[in-house]
């Protein structure tokens, strides 16, 4: 069971149409999938699932970014996390990283920094953020754009961070994902 | 939060309005009226109907001509925008934008500049999914435009049912058309959808074709109960 976690302002909202179903919709082709609004998504359900994906939300909507006390779980699950946009950047935030003024819009040329699950060569992703964070010492570093980290992940546990959205124009990343062991 | 929603009068526009209205509060509708027939972004051949359906919608509308020259026109739009937002104290924008990235992030840059909230709540949905939809919540929408081997005149005024779903289903594995013409394959006009307060009945059309080209013209219509 894959848990996405529904990042929008608020629950059953107008965003939720348009990142978190494109995500559902690849995810789905690979195994069951719940939605959770992130206001309702406790440690027990973390537990009960396999892996879980923190999806986008529209460019103005910064409240998860206010609230990562919501987050406490993603500090202690042993889940392979993904979180996508305001996904990354809220993990950031959770683990304490510096959130930074960032704007970067539409098709973004990607260059791999360091060998890893998604990406071999550059490629170009489309992007959608006004924030960007800058990898604390116990994350590392995988890909980038010219402005800033675009791939990370925790250098113990597989929490992983992607800038920008997969789910439009690099559906691979994420069914990789969801091969990935945990 | 009040949001203007950019507005064709085609299929994607008016689903993208009836998502809007299901969840916030829609303001008014922002239509361009281009007089440029290869538009960029804002090409639809009864564009002049959007009026009538504004009415039929009962939901104030912020139009604004545009010689429909690339970044003319974007320019012409983030005015349209502004003017909403001044007028209607909109907070966000939504659009039918489905699978282009050029389009969408057109539109985002704007909302960014201007500080609004910019939704695309049709936003990579399986193409044929939507059609589907639009016969299940009982759209009236017909072929206002072909621009696409093989859609020929006969496609031309004919409404969306599920027969021709099907055949654009077919024509998407034979020849690689987007089904819902996202590729810019096809042109809708809705005559009648949820929201409609009263449908749209068309008095006189003609039909325009060349090559592989055609527009179904509605040159006059009226307003009549549901």
């Amino acid at each position: 069971m894959i848990l996405i976690v529904d990042m929008n302002w608020k629950k059953d909202s107008l965003g939720y149409y348009e990142f978190v179903l494109p995500i559902l919709a690849v995810a789905k082709t690979q195994d069951q999938c719940t939605v959770k609004h992130f206001l309702e998504v406790t440690s027990l359900e973390v537990s009960q699932c396999e892996r879980v994906i923190l999806s986008g939300t529209a460019l103005q909507d910064t409240a998860t970014l206010s609230q990562p006390e919501k987050f406490v779980w993603l500090k202690e699950t042993e889940k392979p996390v993904l979180g996508i946009c305001a996904g990354m950047e809220t993990m950031g935030v959770v683990f304490g990283m510096r959130l930074i003024r960032c704007l970067e819009m539409g098709m973004t040329s990607i260059s791999v920094v360091k060998q890893n699950p998604f990406c071999c060569e550059d490629f170009k992703a489309y992007s959608l953020h006004s924030y960007c964070v800058e990898p604390s010492a116990n994350f590392e570093f995988f890909a980038k754009s010219t402005k800033c980290a675009q791939i990370i992940k925790h250098k113990t546990n597989p929490i992983y961070g992607v800038l920008f959205h997969p789910e439009v124009r690099n559906i691979e990343l994420i069914k990789t994902f969801i091969q990935l062991k945990g | 939060m009040r949001l203007g929603v950019l507005f064709s009068g085609g299929k994607d526009s008016t689903l993208a309005l009836h998502y809007a209205a299901e969840k916030e509060e829609v303001a008014c509708l922002i239509t361009l009226l281009s007089e440029n027939k290869e538009s960029f972004m804002f090409h639809t051949p009864n564009i002049d109907v959007s009026t009538l359906q504004a009415k039929a919608l009962a939901l104030p509308q912020i139009t604004k001509k545009t010689k429909g020259e690339k970044e003319k026109e974007l320019a012409d739009l983030e005015d349209a925008i502004d003017e909403a937002a001044k007028k209607f104290k909109i907070e966000g924008v939504v659009t039918g934008a489905v699978e282009s990235v050029y389009q969408a992030e057109r539109v985002q840059r704007i909302c960014n500049r201007l500080g609004l909230w910019c939704f695309n709540p049709l936003w990579k949905h399986d193409q044929k999914t939507l059609l589907e939809e639009l016969l299940e919540k009982k759209f009236n929408v017909i072929i206002s435009g072909v621009f696409a081997y093989p859609l020929d005149e006969k496609w031309l005024g004919k409404q969306i049912d599920t027969k021709m779903v099907e055949r654009l289903v077919d024509l998407q594995q034979k020849y690689g058309l987007s089904p819902a013409g996202e590729g810019g394959e096809i042109e809708t006009t809705v005559l009648d959808a949820p929201l409609f307060k009263r449908k749209i009945e068309a008095l006189d059309y003609g039909v325009e074709f060349r090559g592989n080209s055609g527009v179904f013209i509605i040159k006059q219509a009226q307003l009549v109960s549901k």
